[in-house]
């Protein structure tokens, strides 16, 4: 059976790193809110984890950065696969608050039927399909 | 009626394809799997649509063994054109006459079939944006309704299709989840994203909180989910983020009081089955109850009369993995005679299921 590049790490890797922060004109690797070891593939358990640090403690826009990651996976990877997305333990003020958010998916679902939200997320996703 | 583990299995009937997108939730028309009415049960998606199943006829029996495992479900009907966000719920009337069906788009609907066609009868406008579910009170006179706003609407039925909002409920701090009337009592019960399950009775015509489950009484410690109760309504059990069930009983001394409403306790957790999120509980008249989770399973636990040393507890009668596809968003028992389940999932299907005993006769 061939392997889906998308679960291969390196490859997931590089995907996600094309991400731009709306706040910022960088890409989220070069701000370090996406590095290696904040994602975790298990192919085997068909199971993503992406742990992802906002720029600043009080980041506005990590509920905005996470609902582009979800969507990009979402886009992406086998429908068979979980997917946890969640900012680094002590990087946001609100971080349980941030992490419920991002992984309730009525929220997203809901958050996915709003015209101006689906735009942003476009709009940051847009260089990571270049 | 005992339950033994591994004296069980889950037989898949039919998978029911046709919506578009992810099936939200599922609900039977009470009204129907009697000798002369067949079956019926609504699906409602991400595709803006509700889908209406019917159970075809069973066959004459001219071989019987393939008779007694017939069954086969048709699409009658699809509600669509009138929601232009998701329908995220949807509950038959008591008679089983209308359909409410609760949307992303702010608004409830109440459908009817007139003369073989369904039609949209009334709209229900109030909630600020997502409306989340729907529920019936048990005489069919009032409709409760909840939402992202934070809100619960209590709406009195009306002649002439018309609906009247008689109280708007504010107590829950965060986006309400699921209302569900008690099975015979006028009194709501709220489920939330703030973690808790709230209690709602009428008191000389002022709707009010009369309880709240929370974190303090032995409650979740996440959002909870959707919650069911017991054939005779009391006891019910609740579902959460928190991975865990709640079981809750009604204090029987509080239930004759004058207040007309009762008061709930803790009665035990069932923890350590799930690995993510629960989303749907569903208790059968038999006592059986079904759980659907983000894990793609379908569970079954039953009370364990054995073990009654640190009081009443539940055990696991079956686990069926890989039941869907992707999440399971909703799992319900039939109405009738026969052990039926449809589970609704993000993989675009419902499923029917039938749980079998596996010795044959009338052991159980």
């Amino acid at each position: 059976m061939l392997s889906n590049p998308l679960t291969n790490k390196k490859f997931l890797i590089s995907f996600l790193f094309n991400y731009f922060d709306p706040e910022h004109p960088y890409s989220l690797e070069e701000l370090k809110v996406i590095t290696e070891d904040a994602i975790e593939v298990d192919d085997q358990q068909s199971y993503v984890r992406i742990t992802f640090t906002p720029t600043v403690e009080h980041c506005s826009m990590a509920t905005i950065i996470g609902l582009c990651l979800r969507v990009k996976l979402l886009r992406s990877l086998p429908s068979r696969y979980k997917v946890d997305i969640r900012v680094a333990p002590g990087s946001h003020a609100s971080e349980s608050a941030v992490n419920k958010q991002l992984n309730d998916k009525e929220r997203v679902a809901a958050a996915l039927e709003n015209p101006n939200l689906v735009d942003m997320v476009d709009e940051c996703l847009a260089p990571s399909y270049n | 009626m005992e339950f033994y583990e591994g004296a069980c299995e889950l037989k898949l009937l039919q998978t029911l394809e046709g919506h578009t997108d992810r099936v939200w939730s599922l609900a039977w028309n009470p009204a129907t799997g009697t000798a002369d009415t067949p079956l019926v049960f609504a699906s409602c998606s991400g595709d803006k649509t509700v889908r209406i199943w019917e159970q075809n006829p069973s066959p004459s029996s001219s071989s019987s063994s393939s008779s007694s495992s017939y069954s086969s479900w048709n699409c009658k009907a699809v509600l669509e054109d009138t929601h232009t966000r998701t329908v995220r719920s949807c509950s038959w009337s008591p008679s089983g006459k209308s359909l409410a069906v609760a949307s992303f788009d702010a608004t409830t609907s109440i459908w009817e079939n007139v003369g073989g066609d369904f039609e949209c009868v009334s709209t229900l406008e109030g909630h600020e944006n997502e409306v989340k579910s729907v529920s019936w009170n048990a005489s069919g006179s009032l409709l409760a309704t909840c939402g992202r706003d934070k809100s619960v609407w209590i709406w009195e039925v009306q002649p002439g299709n018309e609906y009247e909002c008689v109280s708007v409920l504010q107590g829950h701090t965060q986006d309400v989840k699921m209302v569900m009337w008690h099975p015979t009592l006028d009194v709501l019960f709220s489920c939330s994203y703030d973690n808790t399950v709230k209690v709602w009775a009428d008191d000389d015509d002022d709707w009010q909180c009369v309880q709240t489950l929370g974190e303090p009484n032995n409650g979740h410690s996440s959002t909870v989910w959707a919650l069911s109760f017991n054939k005779t309504g009391d006891k019910m059990v609740t579902c959460s983020d928190d991975l865990t069930l709640k079981i809750w009983e009604m204090d029987g001394t509080s239930m004759q009081s004058a207040d007309g409403y009762a008061s709930w306790r803790h009665l035990c957790t069932i923890t350590g089955y799930h690995d993510r999120t629960i989303f749907s509980v569903h208790w059968s008249s038999e006592g059986i109850i079904a759980s659907g989770a983000a894990d793609d399973a379908i569970r079954f636990f039953v009370e364990d009369k054995d073990v009654l040393v640190d009081g009443p507890s539940y055990k696991l009668l079956l686990k069926e993995e890989k039941a869907h596809g992707m999440d399971i968003n909703s799992v319900q028992w039939s109405p009738g005679e026969k052990r039926l389940l449809a589970s609704a999932s993000d993989d675009g299907t419902v499923k029917i299921w039938e749980l079998a005993s596996l010795c044959t006769g009338n052991g159980y």
